[in-house]
This record gives structure tokens, sequence and C-alpha cells, in this order.
């Protein structure tokens, strides 16, 4: 009884891991969004992002929703910051992108979940975004082509406080702009 | 059960309508067993509908959220004196109160008013105060706030905090179109006021030494900066744009530097003070660690502030003289963070993760250092000090909304500050 109950946990379990990536695709528009909602600097870095879509459509076959490049969230490991093996590809395709365009520009938008203190959540979210920077300048990309922001846990992806909110929200986001 | 719903509905309407124009409600969720009881007797005012203010009414609300005291309720007073001279006191005493509170509002003509308030011992008749306040109609709410202080620090000996105000950050609508407002409100919850209003986040909230001034954090242009705000004129300035981070900012003692968090360009956030007048920065910290939410010592010299060095974040002191060596002071547990030092710098309020959740703990500073967790939350962060030291304001969490919710430094009371709206988070109490 206890191992089918345990079973079950880990099937629900795999369920909802599976599930968040893909739900945070429908919504992937909260990158689009929150730069409208910004200033005109943000709505500029949204403009350029979509001719960039369009530009990488071009480029390379099978282009996706689920497409390396397509992705513009990195999604981390509670308290953790290290970018996990699933994630590698999305790293790699943007890396090749930036470095075949040395004249574009990405920031690293890094978040965390709700969990502790708001100052040191900052902390958290900074470490995230410049271990995604580390990696794409380990690939070629020019150090004056990326920048990084920690909004901590001040700008959540979705609403909520259990692991499946908390999971969406331990993030990076690659925002293209000027 | 329908009907329950719609009965409770009808309540919760009520509340709202009578909370139009108050922004929070108090409700005192763990009281003190040993409350002193007071009776406030209604104040006598000749023309009523002229001041139309419960004096009374906020002196005992304020007295009984500090949960030292336990105010009689009006319906169990026999007779409403308004002099000292008018008090039975053997029917006070068979009431069981220990103190008695009389006064009137008279009006002076020209929206002013005077409070005149009388308190007393019951027990030996003997006058401890005979004061008169005067105050226009809006004053009337400090001015009580006043008369509750005086009592408080009559009877008990510490300074009253009810005439403070608070700061703390409120969020509205939902994503990924957020409103964020920095509220400066009385603190007890009463005449909020917006002090800036942003659609990126805003954070950390700090008081000047002076309580004129706050510090925080604005993501304005979606990038971090400190700002420095004047209340009185609501004119800003921005003092710290750096690359990178810019968060945490807290005020020296003398009010004219601010310690921050800054970072390298490869991400390290260190701590640094920044000198107001000619915008000199120091690097305090040196250390591939996150060193975070620093808060200055009285004396200026010292700096507490958190630091994951030693793999999770922990509370450590160092000095604000250069090549001074961070000294850790937590070792329980695995997450210590964000320190807040009392008044009277005897212990350290800060934030500790105890069975999963996030909870509020003091450090006594003085003995052997002695940890207490004062809540039992999930999600308690941001503790802040009242002036007088007796009470932790802090965010917390009540059936998945943010509030604001006070702790007594010893941990005996506890009560939550309950909004109408939106996300309540970072309380910051002002000096007095």
């Amino acid at each position: 009884m206890k191992r089918i109950v345990s079973v079950a946990l880990l099937i629900a379990g795999a369920a909802l891991l599976a599930g968040c990536p893909k739900k945070h695709n429908v919504i992937e528009s909260p990158n689009a969004g929150s730069q409208v909602s910004g200033s005109t600097q943000g709505e500029g870095a949204s403009t350029s992002s979509n001719a960039l879509n369009g530009d990488a459509g071009s480029q390379g076959g099978g282009m996706g929703a689920d497409a390396p490049f397509a992705r513009k969230v990195i999604y981390f490991d509670f308290d953790k910051s290290e970018i996990k093996p699933e994630f590698a590809a999305v790293v790699a395709a943007h890396a090749r992108n930036l470095s075949s365009h040395p004249n574009m520009h990405m920031k690293l938008e890094g978040n965390t979940d709700e969990r502790g203190t708001r100052e040191y959540n900052i902390g958290l979210g900074e470490r995230r975004a410049q271990a995604v920077r580390r990696a794409l300048m380990l690939q070629g990309v020019a150090e004056s082509q990326l920048t990084t922001v920690s909004f901590g846990a001040e700008r959540p992806a979705v609403e909520g406080d259990d692991e499946a909110a908390w999971a969406q929200n331990r993030r990076v986001e690659l925002v293209y702009g000027p | 059960m329908n009907r329950r719903i719609s009965c409770l509905a009808a309540i919760g309407f009520m509340l709202f309508c009578s909370r139009t124009w108050a922004e929070l409600v108090v409700e005192i969720t763990k009281g003190q067993a040993d409350a002193i009881p007071i009776a406030i007797v209604p104040f006598s005012s000749p023309e009523a509908a002229a001041a139309s203010f419960d004096v009374a009414k906020l002196v005992s609300d304020d007295l009984a959220r500090s949960g030292r005291f336990r105010a009689t309720d009006r319906k169990d007073m026999i007779e409403q004196p308004h002099t000292g001279a008018a008090i039975s006191f053997d029917d006070w005493r068979r009431l069981n109160n220990d103190y008695i509170v009389v006064g009137q509002i008279q009006p002076l003509g020209q929206d002013r008013y005077n409070i005149t308030f009388e308190l007393y011992n019951v027990l030996n008749r003997q006058r401890l105060l005979g004061y008169q306040i005067s105050a226009n109609k809006p004053g009337l709410r400090l001015a009580s706030h006043q008369v509750a202080d005086m009592v408080f620090e009559k009877i008990l000996g510490i300074r009253g905090a009810f005439a403070t105000r608070i700061a703390y950050i409120s969020v509205l609508g939902s994503l990924p179109h957020k409103d964020y407002r920095l509220i400066v409100a009385d603190a007890d919850g009463e005449n909020p006021h917006v002090v800036m209003q942003s659609n990126e986040p805003l954070m950390s909230p700090a008081w000047s030494p002076d309580g004129q001034n706050l510090a925080y954090v604005s993501f304005e242009n979606r990038l971090p900066s400190v700002y420095v705000q004047f209340l009185k004129t609501g004119e800003r300035r921005r003092v710290s744009a750096q690359a990178g981070v810019n968060q945490a900012p807290a005020w020296s003692p003398d009010g004219k530097k601010l310690a921050l968090t800054l970072s390298t360009r490869d991400g390290n956030l260190d701590i640094y003070v920044l000198d107001l007048a000619t915008q000199a920065l120091t690097r305090i910290t040196d250390d591939p660690g996150i060193d975070t939410e620093p808060q200055w010592s009285k004396d200026g010299q010292s700096l507490y502030f958190t630091s994951d060095r030693a793999g999770g974040p922990q509370i450590y002191r160092v000095g604000t003289q250069s090549g001074d060596k961070p000294r850790r002071l937590t070792f329980q547990g695995s997450y210590n963070a964000r320190p807040r030092l009392s008044p009277d710098e005897s212990q350290l309020s800060f934030v500790t993760q105890e069975d999963g959740g996030y909870r509020i703990a003091t450090m006594d500073l003085r003995g052997r250092g002695d940890v207490q967790v004062l809540t039992k939350g999930h999600f308690d962060v941001s503790p802040s000090y009242a002036p007088n030291g007796a009470e932790i304001i802090y965010a917390s969490r009540d059936r998945g909304r943010g509030v604001l919710a006070l702790v007594s430094a010893d941990g005996r009371v506890q009560e939550r500050l309950v909004s109408s709206e939106g996300e309540l988070q970072e309380p910051a109490w002002a000096p007095f």
C-alpha cells in the first residue's frame, strides 16, 4: 500500500514537473507582457525580440515552440544556480545566435521563488543570471553583448505558494534588446 | 450551506464598508494572560457633533493592541465620569480595573480642540497624570495616540510608540500588470498615504534617522536603483545606479551615509558605504559569496549583514574601518538572514528557517546568544523593531495573502494587520 502511494506520488510529481515548462510556454508572453508594461526602453526590447524570432525561423529548420532557440526561459532547482543539462541546448542555440550577430544584445533577468528574504533572493537571482552569462561567454558570446539584472522574488511568472508555481518562478529570462 | 455563505458575505461587506476609511484592521491573535485591566471612559464633548471624534476608543484600541492592557468594555461601565472628582473608585475597583482614564474634548473655536485627560490608579485613588493637548480636527487622531503613549509610559515605564508611523510596500493587480506602492501610514495602519507608485517592483524602504526621508529600491526602467525621497515635498534623488545590483539601503546613525549592496561586473554582491554628500563609495566586504542586507550598529562603527560565504545564509558583523574581518554570529540552523538591531542593541531580530517555514527569530546579544523563534508562520520575513523596542512588525501570509503582523519582542503577544486590498510587504517602523 505504502509503495503504491509513493509510486502514485512519483508519477504525479513527474507529471507536475513535465507539465511546468509546457504550461509556461503557453503563457510565455509574461516575457513580452512585462516589457510592454515597462518603460520605452522595454518596449524597444520587445520589438527587436520579435524581429529576431522571424530571423531565426528563416535561419534553420524545425523551429517549433519547443525548439531550443524558441525557448527563452531557463529554469533552476531550489536554491541552485547550476544550469541543468536539459537547458544546455537552449543556451547553445542562443550562444550561436549572439556570436554570429555581434551587434545583438541580450539582457539576462534572474528570478527566484518567493521563499526566503527579499534581498538575499536578489543575490540568488543575480547568481542565476551570472551562471547563464558565463555559459554564453564560454560559447563565444562577447562580454559586451550581455547584461544581467536580478528581480529576486519581485517579478514572479506565476502566482501561487506551492512547488508548481515556485518551479516556474525560479528562472532566468533571456531578453533580446538594445 | 448557501445561507451560511450569504451570511458571511453580508458580514464581509459590512466590514468592508466600515473600512473604507481604514486600510488596515488589527486582529489580536495571541494576547498576554496577565494584561493590565484599564478603563478608558468615553470622553465628554459638549458639542458632540462638532468634534465627533472618539478619543477614548482610539486610546483603548492602542492600549489593547499592545497586548499589555485589557480595556474594559463600554457596556460594562456603570457610569461615565469625565473628571477625576466624579470617579466612584469603589465601583471601578469592583469591576476589577487597576487604572482609569477620564477626559473631555472642548472646542476652542476655529477648528481647534482641547483634549483634557487624567489617569488614576483605581486601587490607591492616586492621580498619575493630568494633561491638556490641543489639536485641530485632523490632529485629533495623533493627539489621541499621544494620550495612549503617555498612559503606556506612566504605567509600564516604557515609552509608547503609538504616535509613530510605518512604511510598507503594497502590491495590487495581477500578473503581468502589477502596481507597486510605497505607503506611509500611522503605526495602527490608519491614514495610509501613497508615497511612490510604479508598475515595476519597489523594495526595501528604510527610514532616515530623523524620520524625514525614505530610502528605497525602485526597478523603474527595469533596472534597480536606490532613491532617497524627502517625505514632506515628495522630492526624490537617485543616489545609486551602478551597473548591476543596487540594493538594501540602510542609513548610518548620523543620517549622512547609506550602507548598500552593489555588485561587481561578474555579479558578486558586496556591502559598500555611500557618503550621500560626496557620493564617495567605500567597500566594506570582499567575498565571492552573497553579502547583503546590511544594518548599522548605533555607534556607526560596525555593520550586521547576511552572507552565504560559508554555504547557506548566516548573519555576520564587520567593522566599518577597512580591513576588518567579518565575524559570524548565527550558528543554529541553515538559514539566518536579514538582521535588524533592537533600539537598545540588546537583541537582533532576523529571519530563520524552521520546520520548512521562514520565521521571525531573535538573538540575545548581551548574554549567551540565546535564540528564540517568535512566530509560527511559513512565510514570515522582513522584521522591523518599533522605536521603543517593545514590538516587531513583519510581513506574513494569511490565507494566501501578504499581510503585516506584529509580535512583542518577547513573543508573548501576536497580532495581524489585515488590509482590505493588496499584498503587503516589507514593513519598516519609523523612528520616534
